[in-house]
């Protein structure tokens, strides 16, 4: 039997055996000096963020009738208080500020109207749908990440390959292949006054219960210590100047700045934000949507400016299982809705600029006559990360029973 | 002889027998060695899925008295005397208070909410939590003598009552339905004014109904102000109601001012500036908030495949509008059905016509969830799924539904229809469930027979395997099913957990070090002994082997006990 836990003995970080691929298509995972591994972040914004505004289409005045008093006032009415302009149509929420630079310099992207095609307006079920990447199928045991990560298998891969910065792991990363969660890095080990003894009777313990659930997951568990400890990620202090916010979502993130710059091998990395379900209160400019934003706004700034250089071969994404409908309702909230808004953050990224095709508000166009319509399938814009960024050549595995093509793609990415 | 020393060394055998390595072979005469492990297995069994995790004593206790008449005292839980749980909550102050009380004393006083705010505002966006944080306890300090205690007491509170029930409490089927049913209704303390309405909703709105009938327990958790306020209902009004109109007739209502004196304005306005609710700013209109109406249909009725639709969701909403609460600012919170804010046309929900009757409508909607075949079903499916397995068999989860139905939804006939059947004792279903974050602490805790000071640090460690108690802030509540708790960073924090506990290192709990060191020898006597004690599921061989071979390098009881709450088996329940 081949353990996975001494593979990195001999290897190092070695490169992934690609076999014949048609590479001409695809990206090297590893950039030439064979130290940056390609690294996706997802972001799931775990509520239902209202997209329409965060990305508001300001200058378009059926958005302004529909909410009456959340709409973003428009970037040209003079105010300070308003929507920073992104392309003279839509403009960013103003507590997303941070990202704006970003934005300028090419390396942030908005993705309008992206969505599942599921109806559902479950919170519960769309999460589980963009999750295991099947919508409308509930029976599928494992997640997109995890799918990926089985269809291009990696023999040098390190224990970090996959991991998620959450206390247990989401449905996105659930199933046969291997896969890390950690609250924290710092924490991540056994007792040390337990002593070895105790370390390798859990070890023995979980490594022959080969029938349990548990199995796997105990050598996970096993190899990522020994890893980690090797490797020592929680050293690498941010960079001058960076401060993240204090509070659970900037710590996950200078954490996954802290794996990559450790070069543990991070591949797809995984972090979740809550609290975007604003049926009341959501408000406008100030409100409590304009919270949370400024938590995930300054956080991903944070990370951008952490990493450096090192962003080149970063992408990150963001995702939220529905949007908000188009109506705000009695209680300056919005109710569940379908299509939001995801950004693309990184080197590769055709930023500066807002991706998919805008369906407009008019009734008409409106999803069952009341929410923005789905023109950006998640799984096509996920599917052209995967492929262009990470590399992946076989996406009927990860989304399975559809077909992806590259018109459909939404651009996202350069080259 | 005591009934102690005696169930040792049946156990022994019957532990001889699961590992097929015989140390002891005598069996007690009196009956096959099979009856005999088969009965052993069926109450270890019960005492998994029943209650929290096995204490010493448990298996010879339920043994004793006949685990039929066991399981049925358990059933019934008020027969069932619990002094000695009463005795360690007496401390938890805030458990016995109503909302108003809570709200009087923790909930600070809107003067310091508005000075906190002030400050806030003026530190920016640039300051530091911790900045921001020693500002507001400089404020808050200044309202010391007009506030019985922090804010945070309340849900601390809650968490310690939480986890002192599940180890001590004698009525423990009771605290794993309650548990079952404030996941069920869950209800995110971090929302606003909900830390403050928790206290009550546990206590006066679940509790009480938790055996009852599901349709009254349906009912007082739609009237509930924890529920109320937590899903927006309070603020869904009739779309055609401008705001300004709501405010005129709250304040009618609320006698400020009386040009109609009524019932209604009873109790209301008694304190100066205490505005009426829905306070609402703007000359605009109110209108509709669905999420209630959905999440009582997806969530706590007929399940997400339960046949309804997006219409069905806005009509129900529209029943629902005017089922608001009144005193939720230092008042007391109740519910109140604000006519005003009702939308009173006719609306179909269902395919049921539901002709304009004001509060009725609701009640009547209430009643058709409650009764409906598919809410029967989905009850029935989630409580075959705590109780029996993840993926509970289609027949048991028929004939619970089936008796829901005969019996007008009655829940304790629901869950004894379950927790009797074949299927919750066939042997399929022995070890079958991995425990949640809380089920593992508890039974640990259980289990080594310590004895817990002050439970904050154990409410501390469940949160950190992803189970903060009290704060899932969706309202699906927390999984059931072991996918869900199945990671690294789960694992790892059990195994610390094992450690800590068996050492003594957490923080209030006392592990008495007799019970963790018997008078054993060492090596493979040594970790028998202490698996007996310990996890009476029993180990499998290769645990076992392991455990013998590790310890015979000399581990202290301590590390030998941290490593049995660690294994695989006890992970399972």
């Amino acid at each position: 039997m081949v353990s996975r836990r001494f593979f990195l003995k001999s290897s190092g970080l070695a490169l992934v055996a690609f076999g014949a691929a048609p590479r001409a298509l695809v990206r090297s995972v590893y950039a030439a000096d064979g130290r940056g591994k390609k690294t996706l972040v997802v972001v799931f914004q775990r509520g239902a963020m209202d997209g329409l505004n965060v990305v508001a289409p300001y200058a378009d005045p059926i958005y302004r009738r529909m909410r009456p008093t959340i709409a973003l006032p428009s970037p040209h009415g003079g105010s300070r208080e308003a929507a920073l302009d992104l392309d003279g149509h839509f403009g960013l929420h103003p507590a997303l500020e941070p990202l704006l630079p970003l934005w300028k310099d090419g390396t942030l992207a908005a993705v309008q109207a992206v969505g599942s095609p599921d109806a559902t307006r479950s919170h519960f079920d769309a999460q589980d749908f963009m999750e295991s990447g099947t919508p409308g199928v509930k029976s599928t045991d494992d997640g997109w990440i995890n799918r990926h990560l089985q269809a291009m298998p990696s023999p040098g891969a390190t224990p970090f390959r996959a991991v998620s910065l959450t206390p247990t792991l989401p449905r996105s990363l659930a199933g046969r292949a291997p896969a890390v969660a950690m609250s924290s890095i710092r924490e991540f080990a056994l007792r040390p006054s337990a002593g070895t003894a105790v370390a390798s009777g859990f070890e023995g313990m979980y490594d022959a219960a080969v029938h349990d659930v548990l199995h796997g997951t105990g050598q996970e568990t096993f190899e990522a210590i020994d890893f980690l400890k090797k490797s020592d990620p929680s050293r690498y202090a941010p960079a001058a100047g960076v401060e993240y916010p204090r509070g659970r979502y900037g710590d996950s993130l200078q954490q996954v700045a802290q794996l990559i710059k450790a070069d543990v091998g991070v591949e797809v990395a995984f972090t979740e934000i809550g609290g975007w379900d604003h049926h009341a209160a959501e408000g406008g400019v100030q409100g409590q949507l304009a919270q949370r934003l400024r938590e995930l706004g300054h956080s991903l700034a944070a990370f951008q400016k952490d990493l450096g250089g090192r962003m080149q071969d970063v992408v990150v994404v963001t995702l939220t299982e529905f949007g908000r409908t188009v109506h705000e309702n009695g209680n300056r909230g919005t109710d569940h809705g379908h299509a939001s808004v995801s950004f693309v953050m990184g080197g590769g990224v055709r930023g500066g600029q807002v991706h998919g095709r805008w369906p407009g508000l008019e009734e008409r166009n409106l999803y069952e006559a009341r929410d923005l319509a789905v023109t950006t399938d998640f799984r096509d814009l996920l599917g052209e990360l995967l492929v262009r960024h990470l590399g992946d050549r076989d996406l009927s595995k990860v989304f399975p029973g559809y077909a992806l093509s590259a018109s459909k793609l939404p651009g996202v990415l350069r080259g | 002889m005591t009934p102690r020393s005696s169930w040792r060394r049946a156990t022994s055998a019957m532990l001889a027998l699961a590992f097929a390595t015989p140390t002891v072979t005598a069996a007690p005469p009196s009956r096959s060695a099979r009856g005999f492990a088969d009965e052993r297995s069926r109450i270890v069994h019960a005492l998994n899925r029943l209650t929290l995790g096995p204490r010493p004593g448990d298996l010879e206790a339920v043994r004793a008295m006949g685990l039929e008449r066991w399981i049925d005292r358990q059933l019934h839980p008020e027969s069932i005397g619990d002094e000695e749980l009463a005795a360690r909550l007496a401390p938890l102050s805030t458990l016995r208070l109503s909302s108003a009380e809570i709200l009087r004393g923790y909930d600070p006083p809107p003067e310091l909410k508005k000075e906190i705010q002030k400050r806030r505002s003026e530190m920016g966006d640039s300051a530091s939590d911790e900045d921001v944080r020693r500002a507001t306890r400089e404020l808050a300090a200044q309202y010391r003598d007009t506030m019985a205690g922090p804010p945070r007491r309340v849900v601390d509170e809650l968490q310690q009552a939480k986890l002192l029930r599940a180890v001590y409490s004698e009525r423990q089927l009771d605290e794993v339905l309650v548990d079952f049913w404030m996941n069920h209704f869950n209800v995110f303390a971090g929302k606003g004014q909900d830390r403050y309405l928790l206290t009550a909703y546990e206590r006066d709105v679940i509790r009480p109904h938790a055996w009852g009938r599901f349709e009254d327990l349906l009912e007082a958790t739609a009237q509930s102000p924890a529920m109320l306020f937590y899903l927006d209902n309070w603020l869904s009004t009739d779309p055609g109601a401008s705001v300004e109109d709501l405010r005129r007739a709250a304040m009618e209502e609320a006698g400020m001012r009386p040009r109609r004196a009524g019932g209604m304005a009873r109790g209301f306005g008694r304190r100066p500036g205490n505005r009426p609710e829905p306070a609402a700013a703007g000359n605009r209109r109110a209108g509709l908030n669905e999420n209630y109406a959905r999440e009582i249909m997806e969530l706590h009725t007929l399940g997400v495949d339960g046949g309804y639709t997006q219409k069905d969701v806005t009509e129900l909403a529209r029943c629902l509008t005017g089922w608001t609460i009144r005193g939720l600012r230092r008042d007391a919170p109740r519910f109140f059905f604000f006519d005003a804010a009702h939308d009173h046309g006719d609306k179909t929900v269902l395919g049921h016509h539901v002709k304009s009757g004001g509060i009725k409508e609701g009640e009547e909607m209430i009643h058709v969830l409650a009764t409906h075949p598919a809410t029967a079903h989905f009850i029935s499916y989630k409580l075959a799924r705590r109780f029996v397995a993840d993926e509970p068999p289609a027949a048991l989860v028929d004939r619970a539904a089936a008796t829901f139905g005969k019996t007008d939804g009655d829940i304790r006939e629901v869950v004894r229809t379950i927790v009797t059947s074949p299927e919750f004792f066939a042997p399929e279903s022995r070890q079958a469930k991995v425990k949640t974050p809380l089920e593992f602490v508890v039974s640990a805790v259980r289990a080594s027979g310590a004895s817990v000071q002050d439970a904050s640090a154990l409410a501390q460690r469940v949160g950190q395997m992803g189970m903060p108690l009290y704060q899932q802030q969706p309202p699906t509540g927390y999984k059931d099913t072991a996918e869900a708790w199945v990671s690294t960073s789960g694992l790892l924090a059990r195994l610390n957990f094992a450690l800590d506990l068996a050492a003594g290192r957490v923080r209030g709990v006392r592990v008495s070090p007799d019970r963790l060191a018997p008078r054993a020898g060492d090596g493979a006597v040594l970790a028998d002994a202490l698996a007996e004690q310990l996890l009476p599921a029993g180990l499998s061989a290769s645990t076992r082997q392991t455990l013998a071979s590790e310890t015979s390098r000399g581990l202290d009881p301590a590390r030998v006990a941290g490593l049995i709450l660690g294994s695989p088996e006890f992970q399972r329940r």
